[in-house]
């Protein structure tokens, strides 16, 4: 097992992926919280629109790691299987580890420490453009509050389960293109509308908590779009929210473990 | 070196769909000898190697390395080293990079990567990436894979593809001293001529079924001679030939003559007082001869 990790970090450093979809995601982080903090602390005090303020504001700005960053850690663990199908080099690797679960293990493993350093560069990123803008003009940045500091440690944690259901969602669909397709059409436009249309009904409400978004929002306890459209949607506990999460990984790793990488390969 | 296995095909099948790319496969291959594994293309051969290193599971019958099957060899990169035809590589890593992925789980460390990156000539492009890598490069740096872990048995799928002539005869040299230190070496070709100088067992397959397995002296005697003759008096030569009930075809400004040995031709020619300008043998017809048991298999 400590040989499939070792070689699975290999083929992540070895290729240039990991670091430049890194830059992409301190570059997103960096200009989208930048622009929507920036509206926050310079929108005009009306009452009427429900712009967030306070440590609710600068939690649910930190949380933006999650809201708007999580198709990169999606993206980076899918491409961990993906790319061994796109260049057949899932046969060399099945060559030297013919046994299959631990070749998706050493993936799920190699994919926490990933997705940690992609959630602590994307947050450092997302703070150092934001907490200046807060404490300029705004209620402060809060990045004494325990409150606000849960809300960034849980973001860093988060992404690294994203990286994980990556990983899970890569084996189940090992076509490249369809893998990222999938993942952009997901994370941009089917969740998002599903999260508002549910949430728009009492009687669905309560589903829209368990989209992995969602639960995602409810683990680090912060949903800045929840808040600025009105608040309605109602987060998981943490605990709950975990379970979630973790529930996403595991039941798409092991339908991976049983179709994709039971087949024949070649 | 671990001691060299036996691979040992046992009724191995496998059906697609509706189609049997191999049927009823049995053979085996010795250690301390290169068997040329021949077929035409589609034939089975890649199928067969896939399920021999675990990558395909049969649908019939069974592949073993040794006393078990590579999945169940506990380091089985270790035991047997193999490229596969299809074995392909990230574009965007280098050679180098390449072997270094692998080299842990063979049980190779990164001193090993470098010499063997320059045992196979790639030493100048060990940093660059391998999209710019030509055929032949590719097949150096599979051939370095397989490698990795020293192993004393050796799969090569198609390694003369996209080799320059010369990497071709570098690559003969190494699979008959890896024979002459004991190995287990298995070599697939579509063209027997090819391996002809390589091999000394050789195992043919057509349509997924075994056709033929011998050494290559057997394949050979199947082999029947011929000669080349050129005579100024063409038409003395066509009626010894009908007299002596040899077959004959023209082949340029002279005949070929089948089974029959060139110095009969010239002791016939010379009774016969017909003047000879040209009399050779044209080496075995082994291709003919591989042509004829595959095709047959085909049918």
């Amino acid at each position: 097992m400590r040989a499939a990790v070792v070689a699975e970090y290999r083929k992540l450093v070895s290729t240039r992926l990991w670091w430049v979809l890194l830059i992409a995601l301190v570059g997103y982080l960096a200009f989208v919280g930048g622009v929507l903090t920036f509206s926050i602390v310079f929108s005009p005090d009306d009452p009427d629109t429900a712009m967030p303020s306070g440590a609710e504001a600068a939690a649910g700005v930190y949380g933006l790691v999650n809201a708007i960053g999580y198709v990169f850690p999606l993206v980076i663990g899918s491409l961990m299987i993906t790319t061994e199908f796109r260049y057949q080099t899932i046969t060399q690797s099945l060559l030297v580890e013919p046994r299959r679960t631990v070749l998706l293990g050493g993936k799920l493993a190699v994919a926490v420490p990933l997705g940690l350093l992609y959630g602590a560069v994307g947050m450092t990123a997302l703070v150092a453009v934001s907490a200046p803008l807060l404490a300029l003009k705004g209620d402060g940045a809060f990045l004494t509050d325990p409150d606000v500091l849960a809300v960034i440690l849980l973001g860093v944690v988060v992404t690294a389960l994203w990286t994980v259901i990556g990983v899970g969602f890569g084996s189940v669909l090992p076509n490249q293109v369809a893998a990222v397709v999938v993942l952009l059409a997901f994370t941009q436009f089917v969740e998002p509308i599903a999260r508002v249309a549910l949430g728009a009904f009492d009687a669905t409400s309560s589903v829209a908590r368990f989209l992995p978004g969602a639960a995602a929002d409810g683990l680090i306890g912060a949903s800045l779009i929840g808040e600025m459209s009105g608040g309605s949607s109602e987060l998981l506990p943490r605990w709950a929210a975990l379970l979630v999460l973790l529930g996403y990984a595991a039941v798409l790793a092991l339908v991976g473990r049983m179709t994709t990488l039971r087949r024949d390969i070649g | 070196m671990r001691d060299a296995p036996t691979l040992a095909v046992e009724g191995l099948g496998k059906t697609f769909g509706a189609v049997r790319a191999v049927d009823d496969l049995t053979f085996s291959v010795r250690p301390g000898a290169v068997t040329g594994f021949l077929g035409p293309n589609g034939a089975g051969k890649t199928t067969t190697l896939r399920m021999l290193l675990g990558l395909t599971r049969p649908s019939q019958g069974r592949a073993l390395v040794g006393d078990r099957t590579y999945a169940e060899q506990p380091v089985p990169a270790s035991l047997v080293g193999a490229a596969l035809e299809a074995s392909s590589f990230h574009p965007g890593r280098s050679g180098i990079g390449h072997l270094e992925v692998f080299a842990g789980q063979a049980g190779a460390d990164r001193a090993r990567c470098r010499e063997l990156i320059e045992f196979v000539g790639l030493g100048h492009a060990a940093q660059r990436r391998v999209g710019g890598y030509s055929m032949g490069m590719r097949q150096r740096l599979g051939l370095a894979t397989a490698l990795l872990a020293d192993p004393p048995a050796i799969v090569l799928d198609e390694p003369a593809n996209g080799l320059d002539p010369e990497g071709i005869r570098w690559m003969r040299g190494l699979l008959r001293a890896f024979a002459a230190e004991g190995r287990t070496v298995l070599v697939s070709s579509h063209v027997l001529s090819e391996v002809q100088h390589t091999v000394d067992d050789v195992v043919i397959i057509a349509r997924g079924r075994l056709v033929h397995a011998s050494s290559l002296a057997e394949l050979s005697a199947l082999a029947a001679p011929q000669a080349y003759v050129e005579s100024p008096t063409a038409d003395a030569l066509a009626r010894l030939c009908g007299d002596r009930g040899w077959t004959a075809r023209p082949d340029g400004a002279g005949l070929v003559v089948a089974d029959v040995p060139a110095a009969e031709i010239g002791a016939a020619a010379y009774a016969g007082g017909i003047e000879l300008h040209q009399l050779a043998s044209r080496g075995v017809g082994l291709e003919d001869v591989f042509l004829q048991l595959t095709e047959g298999g085909a049918r």
